[in-house]
């Protein structure tokens, strides 16, 4: 092939990326600004009226409760799934290859009956309230179910394999000799970890933040689902203003804010690490 | 020696959390009752009942070829995309390969919901196009990064040679080229499969009132009652994903690529 006709092959990947990625992006930029006509969908006409209506304080606690839950969300996976994921390069090469089968497997069956176990164990008669209540630890069903804490267990859940590849992604490429080096030239084992194994799989906890972070935004069905009607979140409202709300301008409001967060946490990603890349993402 | 032992414990412990709810419905889809409260006795009735469900299996073929087409347009569009970009230097470069990773950076909500406005905006009738074009815009970043991750570790001058050989390009492309970045573009294949697979966010956005999928099906079941051939489902797909994983990943250490990654 003569190197002018490479064009061929990428000509696919830039007419469906310009057609139904970047038109439909631009089209909700667009809308963003329309005004918005009950029952006839909405009027081209320029206007700012759907982000004036976001300093409503019904949706500025629907915007501070998404933002609590996906840190939360974060946090906790950092927590959880940096030790995992550093525990997991540490093991011997079956071992890493059986861990992560065994982390790959779940990932594979629906994330929705996943989140339908979750049902079944917490709630009311549920298994856990039977078992606790069998061995006596408690003397009336725990109400978990439909409730804050449910919420965040199933958006830990979902998330947490995402954490945990990209932490071990980042502690399989790590030069264990630097960490050797640092102790024989008298560092402690704390310190070795602080100033070298930290520093080093610090790409791979960002990328994980960031592959956890963004999602918990937006994946209202989890909030939906294991917390009844009690928690709305963004996702859920854009969802509502879509379909059953009929007010397009301000879902693609509501969309524009939510985007343009993510693509702030992107950026800061990239300014921090200095790579595009998110480490650990397959 | 004890702190390692105890950092298997951990990851025991984690393990065995994560894999409690998928035991909690597969344990349930054996039970001879509809409410997954009790245990009334081993039955087969759900599997049963799931083979006569024509609803249910629609819905679980329907995802099984939104899911191969999906991947499949997105293997091509994502693999040639790959190899073209590493070898062109257009100014619009870096700004196209941002674009085209985009739907997989942004929350799946504002995905579904551009659609749902932009397909409407084009009038093309909610169903299978919709479906088809929303999921393999979000496999398309899978493959295309999965190959162009691989590409940046592949000696050039291996290509090279067989030009220099003799091999029209063509001819050295599927030769040489193609089967080392085989790997990459089948390990995107299959997570675009399960992603689309799994989806059900965007899915509700640009479905259409006819057709639905497995997870959509599975949604309202859950907001409004499920009934344990679910659960019935659920538990063939997970021993199909399980042994699907060990074939695959024997079949790699045998032919040794599976130590690469």
């Amino acid at each position: 092939m003569k190197k002018d006709r490479w064009w061929l092959c990428i000509a696919p990947l830039y007419a469906f990326t310009l057609v139904f990625v970047l038109g439909p992006v631009l089209y909700m930029v667009t809308v963003s600004f329309a005004q918005n006509e009950a029952g006839t969908g909405f009027r081209w006409a320029f206007s700012l009226d759907n982000f004036a209506k976001m300093r409503d304080p019904v949706y500025i606690r629907c915007f501070r409760e998404s933002l609590r839950l996906a840190l939360a969300t974060t946090a906790l996976n950092a927590l959880i799934g940096y030790p995992f994921g550093y525990f997991m390069g540490r093991l011997s090469e079956r071992g890493k290859r059986i861990v992560t089968f065994l982390i790959m497997v779940p990932f594979w069956t629906s994330s929705l009956i996943r989140l339908y176990g979750w049902i079944i164990l917490l709630q009311a008669k549920g298994t856990l309230n039977t078992l606790l209540l069998r061995l006596g630890f408690i003397d009336e069903p725990l109400k978990i179910l439909y409730s804050y804490p449910a919420v965040l267990i199933g958006m830990v859940y979902a998330l947490l394999p995402f954490m945990i590849l990209a932490v071990y992604t980042s502690v399989e490429k790590m030069d264990w000799t630097l960490v050797e080096a640092a102790r024989d030239l008298g560092a402690s084992p704390a310190r070795a970890f602080l100033t070298i194994t930290l520093r080093m799989t610090l790409p791979g906890l960002m990328s994980g933040v960031i592959l956890t972070f963004v999602p918990s935004m937006g994946l209202f069905f989890i909030a939906d689902i294991l917390g009844g009607n009690k928690i709305v979140l963004v996702g859920s409202l854009i969802q509502d203003q879509m379909t059953r709300g009929g007010n397009q301008p301000f879902a693609a409001a509501l969309a524009l804010v939510l985007a343009a967060m993510t693509t702030l946490l992107l950026w800061l990603y990239r300014r921090l690490t200095g790579t595009s890349e998110l480490e650990g993402m397959f | 020696m004890k702190k390692y032992s105890l950092s298997k414990c951990y990851l025991a412990l984690v393990l065995f959390i994560n894999y409690l709810p998928i035991a909690v419905v597969v344990l349930f889809s054996f039970n001879d009752a509809k409410l997954p409260v009790a245990w009334k006795g081993f039955s087969l009735r759900w599997y049963e009942a799931l083979a006569k469900d024509a609803a249910l299996m629609e819905a679980l073929r329907n995802s099984l070829i939104l899911g191969f087409v999906s991947a499949l347009a997105a293997a091509v569009i994502g693999t040639l995309g790959a190899l073209g970009m590493a070898r062109v230097h257009y100014r619009t470069k870096g700004m196209m390969e941002y674009l085209s990773t985009v739907p997989i950076m942004l929350p799946e909500i504002i995905l579904g919901m551009v659609f749902m406005a932009f397909f409407s905006l084009l009038r093309l009738p909610f169903g299978w196009t919709t479906l088809i074009i929303a999921h393999t815009s979000f496999c398309i970043p899978y493959v295309f990064l999965m190959v162009k991750a691989r590409l940046v570790g592949i000696d050039k001058s291996i290509e090279e040679a067989a030009r220099d050989l003799g091999a029209s390009p063509v001819r050295a492309f599927f030769d040489v080229t193609l089967p080392l970045i085989l790997p990459a573009v089948l390990s995107g294949c299959i997570l675009s499969f399960a992603m689309s697979f799994d989806d059900v966010v965007i899915s509700i956005f640009v479905n259409g009132p006819t057709l639905s999928t497995l997870p959509i099906k599975v949604y309202t079941q859950i907001r409004t009652g499920v009934t344990p051939e679910i659960n019935a489902l659920c538990t063939i797909i997970l021993i199909t994903v399980i042994l699907i994983q060990l074939a695959s990943s024997a079949l790699g250490r045998r032919s040794g690529t599976d130590d690469k990654r």
